[in-house]
Formats: C-alpha cells, sequence, structure tokens
C-alpha cells in the first residue's frame, strides 16, 4: 500500500536517479567490449566448429555453398595416423620444454634471491632483455646462431674438439632441429617463469628460513619443507601458463622449418594449418584446431583452479 | 662461504651471458663488416665498426611502406582497445551491477584464448568480408588480442585510485564525468600509458595472422612477415638481416626502457593475476 502511495510523488519529484534499481550506465560501458567479443572471438570460434562440421575445401571457400557432414572430419582426423603421432610429438615437445623451463625458472629464481645487490641487478636485467626479445627477430637470431657455414655455434663446438660439426647443418636433421626449437622456446620462457618465481619467493618471512637453518636443514631441504609448499599454488599457475603457451607456440616452429625436416617438428597448431593452408582441406584444419582446444581446455582448467587457489592464499 | 659465493658468481655471471648473448649477437653482426662475418674466426667485438647494414635494410623495398603498416596497425589497435577497455574497466572497478562477475570471468577466459586455433575461421571471414588482404582486418584482429589485457590491467590501476577522490570531487560540485574526466584521469594516464605500450608489443610483434591474412598485397605486410623471409630479401646477407631484426625489435627495446620500473613488479604481477 505504501508502495503505491509513494509513487506518483516521486515521478513528479524534480529529478529523481532514473531507474535506481537497475542502472543502465554499467551496461552501456561493458556493450563495445560484448559486441567486440561476439564478433571478434566467439563468431569466429562458432565459425571453426561449423567449418569442421562440413566439407569445406578450396571450392566451398570460393562458392560459399559448403555442406553439413556431420562429425565426418573429426572421423578422419581421429582415424589418421599422422594426426596420432603429431598428438604424441606435441605432449613430448610439451613436457620437454615445461620441464625445462619451470626446473631452470626455479634455479634462477633462487639464484637470485641469494644474490647481492649489483649481480641481481644485471641478472635481472639480462632476463628482461631477453623477455623483450620479440619472437620473429629471436627466431631469426637463433636461424644465424645455428647456421651451418658461419654459425657461431658450429664455430664454438669445433673449436671445443668436436670436429663433426664443421659445417653441420643443423635444419636439415628432425631432431636437431627439434632440439633448437626446444631450446628457443626454453629461451624465450625462462625469464618470466624466473622472474615471478623470484617475486614470489622474496614474499616468503625470512624467519622460517631461518629457523630452518638453526635446525642444521640444507638448501635442498629448506626448499622441498619451505620454499616449494608456500609457493606450490604459484608453482601450479606458472607451469600452466607454460603447458598453455607450449602447446600452442606456433610462430616459432612455422618460422623456422614449417613443421620440417620431414614431420620432425610438426605439433597440433602447425599440423592444423598445414593441413589448412598446404592441403587448402579447411574443414580437417579446423577439426584439428578445434581437438587442440580441447586439450588446451583441460590445461586451461587446471590453471583456474590454480588460480582461485592463489586467490585464496594471497 | 667464500666458495658459495664464487659458485653464486659464476652461475650469475653464465645465466647473464647465456640470456644476453643471442641479442648480442644479433647486435654484434649488425655493426660488423661482411668481411669479419664472413671470417672463419669469428670477432667479439665490433672493431672495426660499420653502419653498412643498416643503409641495405633501409634501402630494401617496401622498408618504409613495412613501417608505416606496422605502426598503423599495432596503434589502431591499442587506441580501439584503449577506448573500449576503458570504459568497461570503470564500470567493473566502479560500478556494482549483476551480471559483474560473469563479465570478469568472460574477460579473463578472453584473455587465455587460443589464437593460433582461430586462424582458419579467421581467414575465412576475412575473405568472406573482403576484408582479406587489408590492413583493416589485423587492426581488428590485434584490438580483440589485446582487448582483454587491456580490461584486466587498467581495472587493477583504476582500484588503486582511491573512490574518495572522486567522491569529493563530486561533493564539490562536479558531475560524474567530470570527476573521472578531472581527478581519476590524470592519476591514471601512467597507467594508461603502460597498459597500450604493453598493448602495442603484442601487435608489433604479431606474425602468424600477419602471414596468413596479408597474401596477395605484398605492400602491406608488416615487418615480422617481412623480416621472417629474409632470404627472399637479403638471401645470405646475414649482416643486412641482423640490422633489420635489431631495427625491428629498436621500438620494443624503447618500451622496456620506458616501463623498466613496471616491467619487473608491475606487469608481472598484473600477468600473473591474470
Amino acid at each position: 500500500m505504501t508502495l503505491l502511495a509513494e509513487r506518483p510523488v516521486r515521478e513528479t519529484a524534480p529529478a529523481p536517479p532514473p531507474r535506481r534499481r537497475r542502472p543502465v550506465l554499467p551496461y552501456l560501458l561493458i556493450a563495445p567490449t560484448l559486441l567486440t567479443t561476439a564478433y571478434l572471438l566467439f563468431y569466429p570460434l562458432v565459425r571453426n566448429v561449423i567449418i569442421s562440421l562440413q566439407e569445406f575445401g578450396l571450392p566451398q571457400l570460393v562458392r560459399g555453398d559448403a555442406e553439413f557432414v556431420g562429425l565426418a572430419n573429426y572421423a578422419k582426423v581421429l582415424q589418421d595416423p599422422e594426426f596420432w603421432s603429431v598428438v604424441k610429438r606435441t605432449l613430448w615437445f610439451t613436457a620437454i620444454n615445461v620441464v625445462l623451463i619451470m626446473v631452470l625458472s626455479t634455479l634462477v629464481a633462487l639464484l637470485l634471491v641469494r644474490l647481492g645487490k649489483w649481480l641481481r641487478f644485471l641478472v635481472m636485467g639480462g632476463l628482461v632483455l631477453t623477455w623483450a626479445t620479440p619472437i620473429i627477430a629471436a627466431t631469426t637470431v637463433f636461424q644465424w646462431l645455428f647456421q651451418s657455414r658461419l654459425g657461431i655455434v658450429n664455430w664454438a663446438l669445433v673449436a671445443l674438439g668436436f670436429e663433426e660439426y664443421r659445417g653441420y647443418t643443423w635444419f636439415a636433421d628432425g631432431d636437431a632441429t627439434f632440439g633448437i626449437l626446444v631450446t628457443l622456446i626454453v629461451w624465450q620462457s625462462v625469464p618470466f617463469a624466473a622472474l615471478s618465481l623470484y617475486a614470489a619467493m622474496i614474499t616468503v618471512p625470512q624467519e622460517l628460513y631461518e629457523s630452518a637453518r638453526i635446525d642444521g636443514a640444507g638448501a635442498w631441504r629448506v626448499f622441498t619443507t619451505i620454499t616449494f609448499p608456500m609457493l606450490r599454488a604459484m608453482f601450479g599457475l606458472i607451469t600452466c601458463l607454460e603447458v598453455i603457451w607450449v602447446v600452442k607456440a606456433f610462430v616459432q616452429i612455422w618460422v623456422i622449418s614449417q613443421g620440417g625436416p620431414g614431420q620432425a617438428t610438426t605439433t597440433l597448431p602447425v599440423y592444423a594449418f598445414q593441413v589448412a593452408q598446404s592441403l587448402q582441406r579447411y574443414d580437417l584444419g579446423a577439426a584439428v584446431s578445434m581437438l587442440m582446444v580441447v586439450l588446451l581446455v583441460l590445461a586451461l582448467l587446471a590453471y583456474f583452479r590454480q588460480l582461485y587457489r592463489q586467490e585464496r592464499e594471497a | 662461504m667464500m666458495l658459495g659465493r664464487i659458485s653464486r658468481t659464476t652461475a650469475a655471471l653464465v645465466v647473464f651471458v647465456l640470456s644476453v648473448f643471442p641479442v648480442y649477437w644479433m647486435v654484434l653482426t649488425a655493426f660488423k663488416p661482411t668481411k669479419d662475418i664472413q671470417s672463419e674466426t669469428p670477432t667479439f667485438l665490433p672493431i672495426p665498426l660499420t653502419f653498412d647494414h643498416f643503409g641495405t635494410a633501409i634501402a630494401a623495398q617496401g622498408f618504409f611502406s613495412f613501417w608505416r603498416n606496422s605502426l598503423l596497425v599495432a596503434g589502431g589497435a591499442v587506441l580501439l582497445a584503449l577506448g573500449v577497455a576503458l570504459l568497461a574497466a570503470f564500470a567493473i572497478a566502479r560500478l556494482r551491477w549483476k551480471g559483474r562477475r560473469a563479465f570478469v570471468l568472460m574477460v579473463f577466459i578472453a584473455q587465455m584464448t587460443p589464437w593460433e586455433a582461430l586462424l582458419i575461421p579467421i581467414y575465412v571471414i576475412a575473405r568472406d568480408t573482403g576484408m582479406l588482404d587489408t590492413l583493416w582486418i589485423l587492426t581488428l584482429v590485434y584490438f580483440m588480442m589485446t582487448l582483454p589485457f587491456t580490461i584486466v590491467t587498467l581495472r587493477g590501476f583504476l582500484a588503486a585510485i582511491p573512490v574518495d577522490l572522486e567522491e569529493a570531487a563530486q561533493v564539490d560540485g562536479c558531475t560524474r564525468g567530470q570527476a573521472f574526466r578531472k581527478v581519476v584521469f590524470p592519476l591514471l594516464a601512467p597507467g594508461l600509458l603502460a597498459t597500450s605500450l604493453f598493448g602495442f608489443i603484442t601487435a608489433w610483434n604479431e606474425f602468424a595472422f600477419a602471414n596468413v591474412l596479408i597474401i596477395k598485397n605484398q605492400d602491406d605486410r608488416t615487418l615480422p612477415v617481412w623480416l621472417s623471409s629474409f632470404n627472399n630479401t637479403f638471401g645470405t646477407d646475414w649482416g643486412a638481416t641482423m640490422a633489420a631484426s635489431t631495427l625491428f625489435m629498436l621500438p620494443v627495446l624503447l618500451i622496456f626502457v620506458v616501463l623498466q620500473g613496471r616491467v619487473t613488479t608491475g606487469i608481472v604481477g598484473g600477468a600473473v593475476k591474470g
């Protein structure tokens, strides 16, 4: 009753804040973001799903009359032994990279904690420089470092007595190219991980270390009983991020080897692109990339769980 | 104790050399005379020093239009992202509304988009809409790539500015818009700068989409794509290739120097918090 009685008064009042209950302003403010995301992110994703369910080759691209074929593309991809060897290689590639990145970053972070001011400044400066190096600049430089005739790596190896590396062509050998790509990605990824871990490590209260040392704990024991447990969420978070970044690493591989020689460095994103671009089977390429998304979503769910845990601990 | 100190110093120097060497070698090669680059025993210092390779790189066909394209695309994307993100960041950081958490979650998920998986549909869409081989489509893609990060970071910067300041301005007779423009905006400026520069780096470095979406119009290529095909441009002229790489990296390096304080602390925190 009181509500009804009050209403007319409100409407005639000079300037009441319009619709107090449901403000329009926030929705107006996020509208551009929503529209952009819908058109530039959601639509391409949906389009990818649709293409993966159609027969979509060059003729369909030109004419635009693709027909739905259900899950035929997925069936074809999943029955192809080549796809499974690519998946296996991707997992292998990811495992090697992530383990190396995490181990090296942890060591560098532990080192940074123990360094004096000047050396720490120097090392951090070096890491930031690496971090700032654009992927394309880095890939170009690595091609030059490992160049067969004038490359500095071959020169150094020969100077160290490995005569067989004189004029060695790294990029003609599958395993060697694989190794170079791992080196490149690890080199590019360590700075972010190491600096993040370092930033987390300095938040651990110093007293804990001191009391552990008084109790006679060695460096390894201090790490396994204090540093790691305290920063478990942070380690989890960075590992997830690195997994995601390594799985979808495309540019480095594409620029250096295009997945070759042979198929030696073809990982999932490279494979999807090869199938679409070289064979012009956009449907199969879309199906492969959707399968990659599924793989990444698993890693992403783990990431969000860690993020949530980290927020709760912080 | 002494031994520990020596091994720590050695380890630090090893880490430093390993992280710096590739970049050092790039810059060094760019400044070395061709005779020294091709000699059997490499030299490790830039003596004598030459600018010839930079001349070759700059004289390469289309060099300036690639720079212009890269600047246009990255600059356009960043400006669009800033405008759109500022509105959204204000809504998240300052206003209470239904659906806010869902929106924030959407932004976080969008930030993790595996763009590499969207090459094919975006190629098809660009072709359907006649945007293939134009800089527009690249600008739009980079805009979307940098948008979530921009929102998250700006929200962080905004949240760090006390609401009291805005409220005080409103008490003194400012409207909400004026309070934002006159009080919050000046305080936010450093954050805007940092965020936009990082967005700029993302767009400046992007290769995969630039490689797929600009095919016929070779003049519309951006720097990363041009650099990746250095074999076609410079053959085996490693001096010129390294000079071109150095020039390409220069703006990024300048940005890192400008933001040095934030780079190691703020952005690490920001990046890890998503």
